[in-house]
């Protein structure tokens, strides 16, 4: 009786609240900082839609697979490649309705459930006042002088350093293991996420480290210092995307197919290169900010499908981690 | 000397024992509960646990031992500024992960200042990344919580048995043998064994300095099967290797440990008569100025960088560090609550009290932070939406985080009183709120100030366990922190960090303080 009440008491609570539909949207947790591209889309969507856009930021997917179809989640955004499969395997998704012809990337996208909203090039990142000629390929790169060390990512708990354990596959295939111990030297140590990597870069440890080809943008553009550049492979650049994607039992299926349609808009593509620093996904070079119009970039994007990542990984991993553990 | 305890101090650590094993196994359970299968342990899993083990000891039986000469000096000596000095070498203990990996870069980094110097002299460079990394980098945050276990222990010897040792003309020798060593082995088993369960679950940091993947631990495994595999089954075993390791460590303490024979003194201040020769003051001034070196260098070259960007802090931060001054409050709250109950329960309740307690706390401390946040997530998904409890759950597991720590100083603290004032309270008729307010709060306040102390800046750190639990808009100050650093905003990051140090720092004097207003130490 009394829980009938309660029960009653909550539902006319929750009536009163839905006037205004709420769109919650999954994100990780660099969405929450205002100085990430979070606010600016919320509130460049809430304009549109009449709605409330709610984001509930921390691990996407592990915290989605938890849920399963109990989720509240009515859109998803942040995904990388590397979890697609496991996250499609979930059967949890919808398809994205959006044009992939209208998107601007270095590969033919063809998946119809995840929408990439951003990518960069997986890169190392170097101090122009350290290193006077960087290298230009994997190989000049195991072959620099003794003092170019650098710092990774772990492939084991960073997405960076994934892509980068699929890339030297990519290249090497089966010299991987070879070419591994062959950086080796170069190594200083191997972090668990980028933020540590990264803070000892720009802390002076080492000089040069493992991230991505428009992070010199963000020196450029905040702060007016030139001398943080990518290292330019003439192997070829792991491209690194990141995903939105409708859920499929959302309650606000129209609010999510609109807030799909708003990724692809010009609106939220000129919004990601100085919040996410990287590039959007659909959006002409001549539109990009002055400081990623002068970015270099590799002669060809390296990428490998989710099935291929798939297969290889395990191994890949296997090799990498027997030949760093010597 | 087991009486059957009271029927609300019963309940009251029954209760706590419930919530504690809630949070440990409880939350192991649900996510076996949830698992689809396990593939058992593989060669990587044998490695990471065999690494984790070995560094683990390592870190805590150099902790500890570099911990007794320094709490000795630290005990014996007076000279101005020994409290502050006291108190800041705790505080790497609150330092976030990230930032004192930075520290301990810019100090024993490739270009840190101690490969500087040595350039300068002409010394070869010396290595941080690897095995030796690790356990430099966990005696840097242990070092303090050791020599704060063992500090605790030297004053807790009353003033009057100095002063009688002293007038049986005890010498050095003597005086370690009858006092000190008695001491140090009731007090250095419970310290070790803290730090060892600490070392088991650290992942970031020995990832960091250890130099590449010989430095996997068992934590690490844990997040890969987590994040990239979805194997919850794999990862609960893996959590209850950690468990397994725990119980065979604690088992081993627990057998080595010599129970402490209570002594009354009436809180005189202590004067040793053994420590005037010159050498010994020339000793314990090279150690404590090794230590501090040690323990303040690192902290203060990544603080200093944020001093000129906390006056430009965003309001943000501010809401922030607001936010994680209220989750600390009621943590700490909560942290007494639970260590004073259960102190007081094992000091009237008898061996299974004891046990149950000891059990727990250990438990407490071997916790992968991963599968306890998974857990309570599946727990409470079941009947409601955890997102809204984010900023509770992690007040409840700070607590519960804080209870081992407090219990090593609360209870031997609480079972004095009663092998002490007990058959004198008895007899007097003292007993319900009259008892505790006249008897047990007065005789525990220092360790209750330290116990407040320790929760309230450990509540200010944490934020590993609640990344599944979104905290929507409200942030705690270490996330604001590390979301400026993934915004590249590094400087406004080493602001942050001095603000959440500072925090971390002033709530644990306050405390601390508070419960020793009157005492010379």
């Amino acid at each position: 009786m009394k829980n009938t009440l309660i029960a009653g008491l909550l539902l006319s609570a929750t009536a009163v609240a839905a006037e205004t539909p709420v769109l919650t949207v999954y994100a990780p947790d660099y969405f929450g900082s205002e100085w990430g591209p979070g606010p600016s889309i919320e509130a460049g969507f809430e304009e549109r839609c009449g709605c409330d856009l709610q984001f509930a930021t921390g691990d996407v997917l592990p915290r989605l697979l938890l849920e399963g179809s109990r989720t509240e989640a009515d859109v998803i955004i942040g995904l990388n490649t590397d979890v697609t499969k496991k996250a499609r395997e979930s059967g949890l998704f919808a398809p994205h309705g959006q044009d992939n012809g209208a998107l601007t990337l270095p590969v033919a996208w063809e998946d119809d459930t995840f929408l990439p909203f951003n990518w960069s090039y997986v890169s190392f990142v170097y101090d122009t006042t350290k290193i006077d000629t960087p290298p230009a390929s994997f190989a000049e790169l195991a072959a620099a002088p003794d003092d170019l060390k650098i710092v990774i990512q772990d492939p084991r708990s960073s997405i960076s350093g994934l892509a980068l354990l699929l890339w030297v596959k990519a290249v090497y295939g089966d010299e991987a293991s070879a070419y591994w111990e062959s950086l080796a030297p170069r190594i200083v140590t191997v972090t668990r996420g980028w933020s540590e990597a990264y803070g000892m870069f720009t802390d002076g440890e080492v000089p040069m480290v493992l991230s991505f080809s428009t992070s010199p943008a963000y020196h450029i553009i905040a702060e007016e210092d030139t001398t943080k550049q990518a290292a330019i492979f003439d192997d070829g650049h792991y491209a690194f995307f990141e995903l939105a994607a409708k859920i499929e039992g959302t309650d606000v299926p129209e609010l999510a197919d609109q807030f799909l349609d708003y990724v692809m808009t010009k609106d939220f593509q000129s919004m990601i290169p100085t919040t996410n620093w990287s590039y959007p996904s659909a959006l002409a070079d001549e539109e990009l900010p002055e400081g990623f119009q002068s970015l270099p970039r590799p002669a060809s994007a390296i990428f490998y499908t989710e099935d291929e990542a798939a297969a290889v990984r395990d191994a890949a991993l296997e090799e990498w981690r027997a030949a760093l553990a010597q | 000397m087991a009486r059957s305890a009271g029927p609300i101090t019963g309940l009251a650590g029954a209760a706590s024992v419930a919530l504690l094993a809630l949070l440990t196994l409880g939350t192991l359970g649900a996510v076996a509960w949830r698992a689809e299968g396990v593939s058992g342990l593989g060669p990587a899993d044998w490695y990471a646990i065999r690494f984790t083990v070995l560094q683990a000891l390592a870190s805590a039986a150099i902790s500890v031992v570099c911990a007794i000469p320094l709490a000795r000096a630290l005990a014996r000596r007076r000279f101005p500024g020994r409290g502050l000095l006291i108190a800041l070498l705790g505080a790497p203990f609150i330092l976030p992960v990230i930032v004192a990996v930075l520290g301990l870069v810019a100090v024993f980094g490739r270009q840190g200042i101690v490969n500087d110097l040595g350039a300068v002299l002409g010394l070869p460079q010396i290595v941080l990344y690897g095995p030796q990394g690790v356990i430099l980098a966990h005696v840097f945050f242990n070092l303090p919580l050791a020599t704060r276990f063992l500090l605790q222990g030297w004053l807790a010897i009353p003033a009057e048995q100095f002063r009688l040792a002293a007038s049986l003309g005890f010498d050095g020798a003597s005086m370690r043998r009858h006092l000190e060593w008695p001491m140090l082995r009731a007090t250095v088993p419970g310290a070790f064994l803290a730090i060892f369960l600490i070392c088991l679950t650290s992942f970031a940091v020995a990832l960091a300095v250890g130099g590449g993947p010989r430095a996997t631990t068992i934590e690490l495994r844990i997040y890969e099967l987590f994040r990239f595999d979805f194997a919850l089954g794999d990862a609960a075993l893996m959590a209850c290797v950690q468990f397994a390791i725990c119980t065979g460590v604690a088992l081993v303490a627990l057998v080595v440990t010599v129970p402490k024979v209570s002594m009354a003194g009436l809180d005189g201040i202590v004067a040793r008569w053994d420590q005037r020769g010159r050498v010994s003051v020339t000793l314990d001034a090279a150690v404590i100025v090794a230590a501090a070196l040690f323990l303040l260098v690192p902290m203060g070259v990544v603080l200093a960088r944020g001093v000129p960007m906390m006056a430009a802090l965003p309001a943000s931060v501010w809401w922030a560090a607001v936010t994680s001054l209220g989750v600390a409050m009621v943590s700490t709250a909560l942290a007494l609550t639970l260590a004073l109950s259960l102190a007081l329960w094992t000091a009237r309740g008898g061996r299974v009290a004891v046990g149950l307690t000891e059990a727990m706390g250990a438990l407490v401390l071997t916790a992968s932070p991963l599968v306890m946040g998974t857990g309570l997530f599946i727990l409470l998904f079941g009947w409601t939406n955890p997102t809204a409890l984010a900023l509770p759950v992690t007040a409840v597991i700070n607590a519960a985080v804080t209870v081992p720590f407090a219990l090593r100083v609360l209870a031997p603290a609480a079972r004095e009183v009663e092998d002490v004032y007990g058959r004198l309270s008895a007899s007097l008729g003292l007993s319900g709120w009259a008892r505790m307010r006249l008897l047990v709060l007065p005789r525990l306040r220092r360790p209750l100030g330290f116990t407040a102390g320790l929760a309230a800046a450990l509540s200010m750190g944490d934020l590993g366990v609640i990344a599944l639990f979104s905290t929507g808009d409200t942030e705690t100050l270490p996330l604001a922190m590390y979301r400026l650093m993934t915004a590249y905003r590094t400087d406004m990051a080493a602001g942050a960090a001095l603000l959440l140090v500072l925090l971390s720092f002033g709530l644990f004097w306050l405390f601390d303080r508070g419960g020793r207003v009157d005492a010379d130490a």
